[in-house]
């Protein structure tokens, strides 16, 4: 534990990795593994309580997120749900087309779940995107074709937070009403910015409860009523047989919870997280050898803040913050130790030296002005350190 | 709007010459009975409307309750002021504003049973009229059919305003009909069934029929909750549950498959009626529709009624499915009635039951059977519970998941 002043300061800047589990969350995950226990499928009074508690987060996340009841149904996470739209579709649609249609900056389990796609044969077009990480529409319109069954787009860029033209894809989608269109939402969700990432003509989307303080290895996947799609797991037949498998049943009604707790003042939450980024942002980009990758915009989530200082390796500026207390991460947790890191800024035809520089800061309600302060004067420490090195500003 | 009474006009039941005092007479129960949380209300009725003061009472809670009481047509709530004109000016405001939406259309209509009071009808027409034109944007006034109508009565005691005409449930007040049983399964329609037999004035007691183990607890559960949400029409209704599981495990060992539909049907309608006599009930009612299942055709309902001359009605009869979900969605049974709970129609259903049994063979196959000790036996077993509005039976578990979610 670092200490600053003589007193021991812990900033945690890393929630678009995970956040902390609420413990009123935790409470109820806790209650319903030692109480409600039964197997919802079981016919007797044990079972049937679990059933109705099973339907009661359903209905609770369906009123949550503006869908029916029976759109919903729950995953082990983001990459369950993610591999389930795009296989599931893949697999089920093989029949009317073989061409699927992807961006270059999403998420691992989007990106590989395509690349095993294009192993078994599918032909995958990944879209280029600007120098703010954005889709352009035009480009998805020309690489529609009539062998096309897939669309899958991110609402919120994990690694600089672009906010993707959903509503706009939309649009043109509307006209194409046979494509399946998918949006991993997983990093989308409490940040007021729900319906311009999932509009009525989303199909499929994706959750993961852990980004919203509930717990680990449980997710939402939001399915269209009347979209077929082939499930991965065959088995018992639980969620409609879309998904078998016993439900985890605490770690459900702990993510409905959460769910509601994180939209509660939604608004004010997220002007909030707006707030330290701007304050970040404003004392960075005055500072020379510094890029910032994610400005504050409407095209930008106000929860992540990406940036680079020239020369710096990500990962010893991130190390480096970690002496005095500062949890951040390079560009994307689960890519951070793997040599193709920073995957969305090589998208965007930023220079790989650069690219690795960037680290990412991404914040959450719990986050406060006061810690953005503490930030601003740990990094001023390191950042004269390092551009005293680097003959920065000369 | 603080609503100081409401005043209810009769339906039907004000053309019903010498009887319309006992329909006065029960409308005026029937009312008392679902305002009974109310003890401060006082219910005056008279012989063409009925007054309800209500003394502090909330009319929003009052309204929900008063919607369902048949034997009402419309009624309006209203308020009581003093008798200046200061004062039916600014309520008149009040209500007005309340109501109104830019663009209507309006008309003054004052009644004045005081004589004495200083301005006549059309000099408290002309004067209100006007003073609301002055206040009020873009109304227009329209005499023939005007959206909306302001009644002020000039009585002996104070003036009554109001500007609603809220439509009631109509029919006939339960009760003024007799008494009958009805055959509630827990399916969509006999529901709707029970609805129009009340709607009618008909005092109804529930009969419903369950085979454990073959049926859950769940089935029978799901029943009596429906009749709590009957019994919001009604006040209160008494549901007898009637033992069929040994009456069903004979006729399945002894009765030819195609048979053992109309045999057990049969049976059911007899112990309705023998149930109905001894509680000196005049009908039957029940849920069945032409056509809708085997159980249902001309021909088996003519094998099945058979077994007495007591009338079967059957309200829901000459209705399509959607017309007869529709009702239970506007009544508020049909999510409960979609639950998925296997009740005794359903056990042991023959997958091919004749849909034109004969009588004659129906009548020959039930004589191997010992009819009057079978129904004597499920007669010995059955259970009365009173029900009242909203009762709850199926283990509901809603606060607690609210709780932990």
């Amino acid at each position: 534990m670092a200490f600053l002043g003589g007193v021991k300061f812990v900033i945690y800047f890393d929630n678009s990795a995970t956040t902390k589990i609420d413990p009123s969350v935790l409470s109820t995950y806790d209650q319903v593994a030692q109480t409600i226990w039964g197997n919802p499928s079981s016919l007797h009074k044990l079972g049937d309580r679990a059933f109705q508690l099973l339907e009661s987060s359903r209905k609770q996340i369906a009123n949550l997120l503006g869908t029916q009841t029976d759109e919903i149904f729950f995953t082990s996470g983001g990459t369950e749900s993610n591999n389930l739209a795009i296989k599931g579709t893949a697999f089920q649609k093989r029949k009317f087309g073989k061409h699927l249609i992807t961006s270059s900056v999403e998420h691992a389990s989007v990106t590989n779940a395509f690349n095993a796609l294009e192993y078994l044969g599918f032909r995958v077009t990944h879209l280029p995107v600007d120098k703010n990480g954005r889709v352009n529409v035009n480009d998805l319109r020309n690489a529609l074709d009539s062998d096309t069954t897939l669309v899958s787009v991110m609402g919120v860029n994990n690694e600089i937070g672009t906010i993707q033209p959903i509503d706009d894809i939309s649009d043109l989608l509307a006209n194409y009403p046979t494509i399946n269109f998918h949006v991993d939402n997983v990093q989308a969700l409490g940040k007021n910015i729900w319906s311009r990432v999932f509009t009525p003509r989303v199909d499929f989307s994706s959750l993961s409860a852990h980004k919203f303080h509930g717990p680990r290895g449980i997710g939402v996947f939001y399915k269209k009523e009347g979209k077929m799609l082939a499930p991965l797991h065959d088995g018992g037949g639980q969620e409609k047989g879309l998904r078998s498998g016993t439900e985890n049943l605490p770690a459900i009604a702990a993510m409905a919870k959460a769910m509601r707790l994180v939209l509660t003042n939604e608004h004010a939450k997220a002007d909030k997280e707006a707030a330290i980024k701007a304050k970040i942002v404003d004392y960075l980009q005055k500072k020379p050898g510094i890029k910032i990758f994610s400005p504050v915009n409407n095209d930008f989530t106000p929860h992540i803040l990406c940036f680079s200082l020239e020369g710096i390796r990500g990962e010893t500026l991130v190390h480096a913050l970690e002496n005095y207390g500062i949890f951040t991460s390079t560009t994307s947790a689960c890519a951070s130790t793997k040599v193709d890191e920073a995957s969305t800024l090589i998208a965007m035809h930023i220079d790989d030296k650069v690219a690795t520089s960037a680290i990412r800061l991404s914040f959450d309600e719990t986050n406060t002005l006061a810690e953005a302060d503490e930030f601003i004067k740990v990094f001023e420490q390191i950042y004269c350190h390092f551009a005293q090195i680097n003959h920065l500003g000369e | 709007m603080k609503y100081t009474e409401v005043m209810v006009r009769y339906g039907e039941l004000s053309t019903k010459g010498k009887n319309r005092k006992d329909f006065i007479g029960r409308l005026a129960g029937n009312v008392t009975k679902v305002l009974r949380d109310y003890p401060q209300i006082e219910i005056h009725p008279k012989h063409d409307r009925m007054h309800i003061v209500l003394n502090g009472a909330p009319f929003e809670e009052v309204d929900q309750r008063l919607k369902k009481v048949f034997g009402i047509q419309t009624y309006s709530p209203t308020i009581k002021v003093d008798k200046t004109l200061e004062a039916i000016e600014e309520t008149a405001l009040a209500l007005m504003k309340e109501t109104y939406r830019k663009g209507m259309t309006f008309k003054v209509n004052t009644k004045r049973s005081d004589h004495h009071f200083a301005y006549d009808t059309n000099e408290l027409n002309l004067m209100i009229g006007d003073y609301l034109f002055k206040h009020l944007n873009d109304l227009k006034v329209e005499m023939k059919h005007p959206d909306l109508v302001l009644r002020i009565e000039v009585r002996q005691d104070a003036i009554y305003l109001s500007n609603q005409l809220l439509r009631g449930a109509g029919g006939m007040p339960v009760g003024t009909g007799g008494r009958a049983v009805m055959m509630l399964s827990g399916g969509i329609d006999s529901p709707v069934a029970s609805y129009l037999a009340l709607k009618r004035g008909v005092d109804i007691e529930m009969i419903h029929f369950y085979s454990p183990p073959y049926t859950t607890e769940k089935a029978l559960n799901k029943a009596k909750e429906l009749t709590g949400i009957l019994a919001n029409y009604a006040g209160r209704i008494n549901f007898i549950a009637v033992p069929f599981a040994e009456i069903q495990e004979i006729i399945k060992e002894k009765i030819p498959e195609g048979y053992l539909m109309t045999v057990q049907r049969r049976f059911m309608l007899r112990l309705a009626d023998q149930i109905r006599a001894k509680r000196k009930e005049l009908a039957i009612f029940n849920g069945e529709s032409v056509g809708q299942v085997a159980s249902q055709t001309l021909e088996s309902m003519a094998a099945i009624n058979d077994v007495t001359t007591t009338p079967v009605l059957r309200p829901v009869a000459t209705m399509d499915k959607t017309e007869i979900i529709r009702l239970a969605e506007k009544i508020g049974t049909f999510e409960l009635s979609i639950q998925p709970f296997e009740d005794c129609c359903t056990i042991f259903a023959p997958p091919r039951p004749k849909t034109k049994p004969r009588l004659d063979k129906a009548r020959e196959f039930e004589a191997r059977l010992d009819v009057d000790g079978l129904i004597q036996r499920a007669l010995d077993g059955i259970k009365v519970t009173p029900i009242y509005p909203n009762d709850k039976f199926l283990a509901d578990k809603a606060e607690e998941d609210t709780a932990l979610l």
